[in-house]
């Protein structure tokens, strides 16, 4: 039965509704570029809460994610792009690369199912390097991905003849390619949101909890804990198959580059900076980590020429400088991540009987 | 005598050179509460262990209900009707008494992910029947006010009784007690007493490790001794009470 929302929660819904719709022609004021950045922003939010099935629900440090979304995007350019001739619709490829990332994530799980921490920890962080090492050599002796190169002229989405791409004018109003994509990403965010909310309120995600909290007692009490490892390995790794045919499409171009191990620390850090299992917590976290470095790109030399006049420091340099400090302060100040589940902050914060 | 519930046959472990466990063999029959004692050391816990699935015996095997118990993997035990507690308490500490109850049901419940995502009628309907259930668990051992209170700020007592009431949500024919009066007072102990007893009355086989001789005297249908691994003798309490293997293996004559 559907409950009937509060008039306060139905002001809130409208407004949040509202601001996510005005936000790409915000952001567009700035140039298209900002708008490339939100874009990547909710693209993050869709990884890290993705990744937060496997870390902040179950509890396994997987230090390798971005393999499952350099599987999505590798399938989708692969699949739609001059580079084998063929040009199969976002239905058909999409689906096939979130089950071959699933597949990844389970032959990743298999055999690290009795490892925990920090053992678990350096196997992900070598599957994920294993996988871009492929990336990068499998163009001889037959060319599959066309080695450092990457692939290029990648097909955007496309539904039908409404393409992703370019610039289309609906109901009067001109929609540029990146505010398209905003809508599509928007969309995919707001479901996989849903669907994190609705597990971790589930026997499944109780189940998971309860892995990651006593594994022994959690078997004792009959829980098969390797089917359900197994199983948050193989729907985080979906959704990171998915969030990479989009980033495919999106950015018509792919080479072993993107899927180094910095991605997939900084997927990990979106998650645990946020507030690890807290999904607004994890929204947050992604939002900040990959809108901050841009803005502080843009920031940085100007406010330096503002105060002395010139540039002292290479704003590059600096940027990232300034971005690292932000992190270690968090986690100094708020363990817990930003926005802490209620029951995580006590866990941090209330010595354990 | 009908058919025992669980029967071990000759059941060895050892850990290295260590003979933890050395053929023993003993049956327990429906509806009893049975004991099982010895010294520190004895092999009790370890027994335990093998029966629930997270040893896997050396030698031997158990007979539950019918059917050979497989030691393969630990939840099997819990799907076959074999709840247990442990000995130093371990309860999901992070997550509500009430959510630790309710992980209980998992095995007797089965929503999928499917299920979780979509969020139909089934679904939701089951959720709701978890949650009545784990209430009246908690109403059962007495601690429903502590409901979403963190299992780690419970007391100890409370949290004994937690233990006890997560294992009894999977619906056991056999609910296996490592110790539960470890640590308690008088009062406490025998609180716990009356409420072992109410569980057997309500249907449930127990197997009772303890090192508190007299209650497991005073609760006991039959018990079994154990020492350095080997079974001394399986009677009805006042049999081994004068047994004189039993007083040597405690006070080491």
């Amino acid at each position: 039965m559907m409950k009937w929302l509060s008039p306060r929660s139905a002001l809130g819904i409208t407004l949040i509704t509202v601001a996510l719709l005005a936000l790409p022609f915000v952001a567009a004021m700035g140039g298209q570029a900002w708008v490339r950045i939100l874009n990547f922003a909710i693209l993050y939010v869709f990884l890290a809460l993705g990744l937060n099935i496997v870390v902040g629900f179950a509890g396994l440090l997987d230090l390798g994610y971005i393999a499952f979304y350099a599987v999505g995007a590798y399938t989708w350019a692969l699949l739609a792009s001059p580079h084998f001739g063929v040009h199969w619709p976002v239905w058909v490829i999409l689906p096939i690369g979130a089950t071959l990332a699933c597949l990844a994530g389970v032959v990743l799980g298999s055999p690290t199912l009795k490892l925990r921490g920090d053992y678990l920890a350096i196997v992900t962080l070598g599957f994920g390097e294993i996988v871009r090492i492929f990336m990068n050599n499998l163009n001889a002796p037959v060319n599959i991905t066309n080695g450092p190169q990457g692939i290029t002229l990648i097909d955007p989405v496309k539904f039908g003849d409404f393409s992703f791409s370019g610039t289309t004018q609906i109901f009067g109003v001109a929609l540029s390619g990146p505010q398209k994509y905003y809508y599509l990403l928007v969309a995919l965010a707001i479901l996989i949101i849903v669907i994190n909310l609705r597990l971790q309120h589930s026997r499944i995600g109780r189940a998971w909890q309860a892995i990651r909290e006593d594994e022994i007692a959690a078997k004792a009490v009959g829980i098969n804990t390797r089917d359900l490892k197994l199983l948050a390995f193989a729907m985080g790794a979906s959704f990171g198959g998915i969030a990479g045919g989009i980033f495919s499409a999106m950015q018509g171009f792919v080479s072993p580059e993107s899927f180094s191990l910095i991605e997939s620390i900084m997927i990990l850090a979106m998650v645990v900076l946020g507030g690890m299992g807290h999904i607004p917590g994890v929204i947050l976290g992604a939002v900040l980590l990959s809108v901050l470095p841009e803005v502080l790109r843009y920031a940085v030399g100007p406010v330096q020429t503002a105060v002395f006049g010139k540039v002292l420091i290479d704003p590059e340099s600096l940027r990232m400088l300034i971005f690292g400090l932000a992190l270690v302060l968090v986690m100094r100040y708020k363990p817990a991540g930003l926005w802490p589940s209620p029951e995580r902050k006590r866990e941090l914060t209330e010595p354990a009987r | 005598m009908s058919a025992p519930l669980l029967e071990a046959k000759a059941v060895a472990k050892h850990f290295g050179g260590v003979k933890a466990l050395r053929d023993v063999s003993l049956s327990i029959q429906p509806g009893e509460i049975y004991g099982l004692i010895g010294p520190n050391g004895a092999g009790k816990t370890t027994f335990f262990n093998c029966m629930t699935g997270l040893y896997v015996p050396d030698g031997g095997g158990f007979v539950f209900d019918g059917a050979p118990l497989v030691a393969d993997a630990p939840h099997r035990a819990a799907e076959r009707g074999i709840a247990r507690t442990f000995q130093n308490i371990r309860l999901f500490g992070n997550m509500t008494a009430l959510e630790n109850v309710m992980v209980g049901r998992h095995v007797r419940t089965k929503a999928g992910v499917l299920g979780a995502m979509l969020l139909n009628g089934a679904t939701r309907a089951e959720e709701a029947e978890i949650r009545q259930r784990a209430m009246d668990l908690l109403h059962y051992v007495q601690i429903e006010e502590r409901a979403d209170d963190l299992a780690k700020n419970l007391s100890y007592g409370d949290q004994r009784r937690l233990e006890i009431a997560r294992a009894l949500a999977t619906d056991p024919k056999l609910l296996c007690l490592d110790e539960p009066a470890a640590g308690m007072n008088g009062t406490e102990t025998e609180e716990l007493r009356a409420l072992i007893d109410g569980i057997r009355r309500d249907g449930t086989t127990i197997l009772l490790i303890e090192h508190d001789v007299k209650l497991v005297m005073g609760l006991c249908d039959r018990v079994a001794v154990l020492d350095y691994g080997a079974l001394v003798i399986e009677d009805v309490p006042a049999v081994v009470q004068k047994d004189q293997r039993v007083i040597e293996a405690y006070l080491g004559a």
